[in-house]
């Protein structure tokens, strides 16, 4: 089972780069197919918010693989 | 085994905490509920600053702002204490609500309408981002250790029923300010909107009185007291690796999926009754009150089976069914509502005529309302505003508004595919104000929590809407493809969830 979650820590980077990347491309089109002040507003939003996320995806990608989550706490003590 | 007093102790906690968080989720929703009002009113279109600004008090409240006061008042949760700090967050959402009912309009105050809405709106934000988590830490933290999945499920009720509090306050408000409705509706239009953002100051009260009679929780207290309370909760939430990890496994393996769920099952349910298959505004409204009325007990269920069971496969379940099924019931959806394989009854249809002469601009405006009515039920109405004279002044755009009234069979089939979808809400949010809790410690708790909760439903779940209703434009020839969005992203969480969490139960969070 922790080879499995090792195995998907490296889907999920993959997965969180690829995802953003298409965010960022699918906004550069729609904001120039209508360069209104809503399309530009909404899809900087978008991709403004997504980025911290998929930071935190990226990173969680990494812990998996690392072997962060072959244990899970039992104790706060073991969290801080 | 709880004595009398203990049992009433409890049982005025989750009446405390559940009562304000409900009007939070109330105040919130109204906005939300009457925003094509309140964008008339504070945000005309034909304005692009004002656009602008309309764009803003939509996307920023529920996305951006959100998660910050999940880490501002989370951070003041765990160093002051939780009780003045969910008091601090329902004056100010309780003041931002009362105070958005009385700005005057654009027409009369200009730019200072919108901005002073924006604001308000933000405040609304940040005051919700900092209620919730503060709520359910202090319900678990006064909770037995085998009940906690029940009592915290009294949390979990309040964002539906504060969606339902919103829809029926807002119904009785359009209905009850004329005796006649075509009137009543006008003046709600004009005005009577103000009520229910008025209302929200009573329900304010009432809860802050009943809160400051509460005490602090009873493990704050103990950590305050041995001086032991974090001195930096933020970097302790995110920069701690053992903690780190645990924020990121509960907003991707479980807040994320059961935002998008929340969302389809009770927003975006209403957005495609009402803007894709056109069922009227009313019946659209009390079709999701039957069905929250109706689902609202199973909170209360699942909380208390996953007390007995664990929490980890319930909220799982939810995500499955919702997965699996969101397509099939959508489809079924349109098939309830369709009129394509339908006669047209013509001794039932009818047309209406209301000349509206002297409209005051130079022309006369007609009416022409035709009921068109079905074999299988269904009545179609269709408004179309004629300009009858208009001289030599600009002729006002013609207006065709299309709804459909539902026989009373596919009324309540209507009602059945709703309260599924608010099934899968009551699985996968029932039990997880009590997982939460029981996966981060005392000190950092409150900040812990309610980043990821505020991530997966104000950045997942919130942005459902908006996106399933993007990609229909994108992809116009499929009316389902907005269920796509909540499907992959469930799906994810679902997979997430299933690989990395425990189904154990913590049952010391007293450390």
């Amino acid at each position: 089972m922790n080879s499995i979650k090792k195995f998907f820590g490296i889907i999920w980077m993959i997965l969180g780069a690829g995802t953003y990347g298409m965010l960022v491309k699918t906004a550069i089109t729609q904001i120039s197919l209508k360069p209104t002040t809503d399309t530009i507003v909404q899809w900087s939003i978008f991709v403004i918010i997504f980025l911290p996320i998929t930071i935190g995806f990226l990173i969680f990608g990494w812990l998996a693989f690392k072997g962060a989550y072959d244990h899970l706490p039992s104790s706060s003590d073991e969290i801080v | 085994m709880q004595s009398i007093s203990e049992k009433k102790q409890i049982r005025k906690v989750i009446f405390a905490s559940s009562v304000g968080t409900l009007i939070e989720w109330y105040d919130f929703y109204i906005f939300g509920s009457l925003a094509p009002i309140i964008a008339s009113q504070f945000f005309p279109k034909t304005n692009p600053t004002a656009a602008l600004l309309s764009t803003l008090a939509t996307f920023a409240a529920g996305f951006i702002v959100r998660p910050f006061g999940a880490l501002v008042f989370g951070r003041l949760g765990d160093k002051v204490g939780r009780k003045y700090t969910f008091l601090l967050t329902l004056i100010l959402m309780g003041g931002s609500t009362f105070a958005i009912g009385l700005i005057p309009g654009y027409e009369k105050i200009g730019f200072l309408a919108p901005m002073l809405v924006l604001l308000l709106r933000l405040i609304q934000g940040l005051a919700l981002g900092g209620e919730y988590g503060g709520a359910a830490t202090y319900v678990a933290e006064h909770a037995p250790t085998n009940r906690r999945g029940y009592f915290t499920s009294w949390i979990q009720t309040t964002a539906t029923l504060g969606l339902l509090l919103s829809l029926g306050i807002i119904l009785i408000t359009r209905k009850s300010l004329a005796t006649d409705p075509a009137d009543s509706i006008r003046v709600f239009e004009d005005w009577g909107w103000r009520i229910p953002f008025w209302f929200s100051v009573i329900l304010v009260g009432m809860s802050i009185y009943i809160r400051l009679k509460m005490h602090e929780s009873p493990m704050f207290s103990k950590l305050k007291a041995e001086g032991k309370i974090s001195v930096n909760p933020i970097k302790e939430s995110l920069m701690h690796k053992s903690n780190l990890k645990m924020v990121l496994l509960a907003l991707f393996g479980a807040t994320m999926g059961q935002g998008v769920v929340w969302y389809t099952g009770q927003f975006y349910a209403q957005t495609f009754m009402e803007n894709t298959i056109k069922i009227d505004f009313e019946q659209t409204r009390t079709i999701l009150i039957c069905a929250i009325v109706a689902a609202t007990p199973l909170f209360i269920f699942f909380g208390n089976l996953s007390d007995k069971i664990g929490r980890k496969w319930i909220i799982m379940a939810g995500l499955l069914s919702a997965v699996i099924l969101y397509r099939p019931i959508y489809h079924q959806m349109i098939s309830v509502s369709s009129v394509a394989d339908s006669q047209v009854d013509n001794s039932k249809t009818h047309i209406d005529r209301v000349l509206k002469p002297n409209t005051g601009k130079g022309y006369s405006l007609q009416n022409t309302t035709t009921y068109t009515v079905y074999e299988n039920g269904i009545t179609e109405k269709k408004i179309h505003v004629d300009t009858l004279y208009s001289g030599e002044i600009e002729k006002p755009q013609l207006v065709d508004k299309v709804s459909k009234q539902l026989p009373e069979n596919r009324y309540w089939m209507m009602v059945a595919l709703i309260f599924l979808q608010i099934l899968f809400v009551t699985m996968s949010y029932g039990p997880i104000a009590a997982f939460l809790v029981e996966l981060f410690p005392t000190k950092i708790r409150y900040t812990s929590m309610s980043l990821p909760y505020h991530l997966g439903n104000g950045v997942f779940g919130g942005l459902t809407p908006f996106i399933a209703v993007l990609l229909g434009t994108m992809y116009s020839g499929d009316l389902l493809v907005g269920l796509w969005y909540p499907i992959i992203i469930a799906g994810f969480c679902l997979l997430i969830g299933s690989l990395y969490l425990s189904n154990k139960i913590d049952n010391n969070v007293n450390d």
